[in-house]
């Protein structure tokens, strides 16, 4: 191990995050190096330091009581259907924090590969699930972080040129609301680090998220279908680009948004 | 992900959640009061991070508000068990959007830092600083860190008050858990340099 590897990795060391292989790596090299010793006694001293002194402010007890008031609510009729697109379905949303925290319910988060390669934390050995993973995130994100839709309308001549300069790919904007599938808008994403196209639709009370990237999955063959926590993912490829739609619709109905999509890029021959 | 993050803080809609986040209208007593069971533990840890992000006492007051308000209104669909890493997301997108409202101001805007310009360690000089660092008291520390530009202190906070993994933090923050472990180390080493000057001035 180099002293630049351990300079980050004696903090890993500190805060339990290393696995017992790691640790003894870094003890080896902090015996025989003084001066990465000496950074690691000093740290340690300084987290010491702080945990004593009691670094975190109480809330204020106005504040407590404010906010124990403010959830004290009276019994407010039920069904209220909110009108923002914050709105989320309330029925099957899935382990959704576990989700959105992706693998962190594996437990031991400093990985040989993190230590191996310091800083490429992202290890990836079942491409296609996790990726379906990333997508049913983000479809989460877009219904919790109250950013469903960057634009928001129904009229796709709005929606695709929005898209212009966010993104080095056009992708296909397809008005389905005749078919039972109310285009709400489109946002732009990050998936895998990577800005994602998605175009949002309704379909009843459920959102559908289209994601739409140049180059998401495109390897992966074998997730063609995918339920992830309750959500259905449905994932292919054309025209060069990589397509995921994600809602917890049921797998069917999610088919025949798939079918209407494609039927849409593909007008039949013939047909006006 | 950060850019997300920070995109989501500049957007008109973003920001009009404000407004229709202030009551509780619509929340069922039943959903209201296990959220408060489960939720009211962690008010101190989202106190002080809102303490430590925003710098200041009365935003702080608000932002505490506008995150337990606005987290009610999500608690519907929140099913994991980690309801402070949870608590801690929503709050610093509340401060996203306290950071975009104090950017929009005239008000001189927090100097943009280049990570990697940052040396990543500064040797002190050598004399007993083991017994120098003890001697700090918590006023003191908690100045040092409040010097420590954003990305850093969120970190070291996130790490050090709020007691987060690796992991946790990185999901907060929406950068890697390699990024989080190299601003977490030079985190460490700012404040390590500006203990030791303090103590020495």
């Amino acid at each position: 191990m180099t002293c630049d590897e351990a300079e980050i990795l004696l903090h890993a060391l500190i805060d339990g995050e290393l696995d017992a292989g790691h640790a003894r790596d870094i003890e080896a090299h902090v015996a025989t190096c003084a001066a990465c010793a000496e950074k690691l006694e000093a740290f340690r001293t300084m987290r010491a330091a702080m945990a004593e002194a009691k670094l975190k402010q109480a809330a204020p007890a106005q504040l407590r009581a404010r906010i124990a008031a403010a959830l004290t609510v009276p019994a407010a009729p039920l069904g209220i259907a909110r009108q923002s697109a914050l709105t989320t379905p309330r029925a099957p949303v899935g382990k959704s924090w576990r989700t959105f925290f992706g693998g962190f319910a594996a437990g031991g988060v400093l990985s040989a590969a993190v230590a191996a390669s310091l800083m490429l934390a992202v290890i990836r050995n079942d491409q296609g699930r996790e990726l379906a993973g990333e997508v049913v995130s983000a479809h989460l994100r877009s219904l919790q972080a109250g950013h469903l839709t960057d634009v928001e309308t129904s009229d796709q001549h709005t929606v695709k040129p929005w898209f212009n300069g966010r993104l080095d790919v056009a992708p296909p904007v397809i008005d389905l609301t005749a078919q039972g599938f109310t285009l709400i808008g489109g946002r732009l994403d990050y998936i895998n680090g990577q800005p994602v196209g998605s175009i949002v639709y309704r379909r009843r009370k459920h959102v559908i998220n289209l994601f739409v990237a140049q180059q998401l999955g495109a390897a992966v063959r074998n997730t063609k279908e995918a339920s992830v926590q309750g959500f259905n993912v449905r994932h292919w490829r054309e025209e060069g680009l990589d397509f995921w739609a994600v809602s917890d619709i049921d797998g069917a109905e999610l088919d025949e948004f798939v079918q209407k999509i494609g039927a849409a890029l593909h007008p039949p021959a013939g047909s006006s | 992900m950060l850019a997300r993050t920070q995109q989501q803080a500049s957007t008109a809609p973003w920001m009009a959640e404000r407004t229709t986040m202030t009551s509780t209208d619509g929340v069922d007593s039943d959903a209201a009061r296990r959220f408060r069971n489960a939720a009211l533990p962690y008010l101190d840890d989202v106190y002080a991070l809102a303490r430590y992000l925003l710098r200041d006492a009365v935003d702080a007051d608000d932002a505490v508000q506008e995150c337990y308000l606005r987290a009610l209104r999500h608690f519907d669909t929140y099913r994991g068990p980690a309801i402070k890493p949870w608590l801690l997301a929503i709050l610093k997108n509340v401060c996203m959007a306290e950071f975009a409202r104090r950017n929009r101001q005239p008000a001189p805007a927090e100097a943009e830092l280049d990570e990697s310009e940052i040396p990543l360690w500064q040797e002190p000089e050598a004399t007993a600083e083991a017994a120098l660092l003890r001697r700090a008291d918590g006023d003191t520390i908690r100045r040092l860190l409040d010097g420590l530009p954003q990305p850093f202190r969120e970190t070291i906070v996130l790490r050090e008050i709020n007691d987060l993994s690796y992991r946790e933090i990185a999901d907060i923050v929406g950068a890697p858990v390699g990024t989080v472990m190299s601003r977490l180390a030079r985190a460490r080493a700012m404040l390590r340099t500006a203990w030791n000057a303090e103590e020495r001035s």
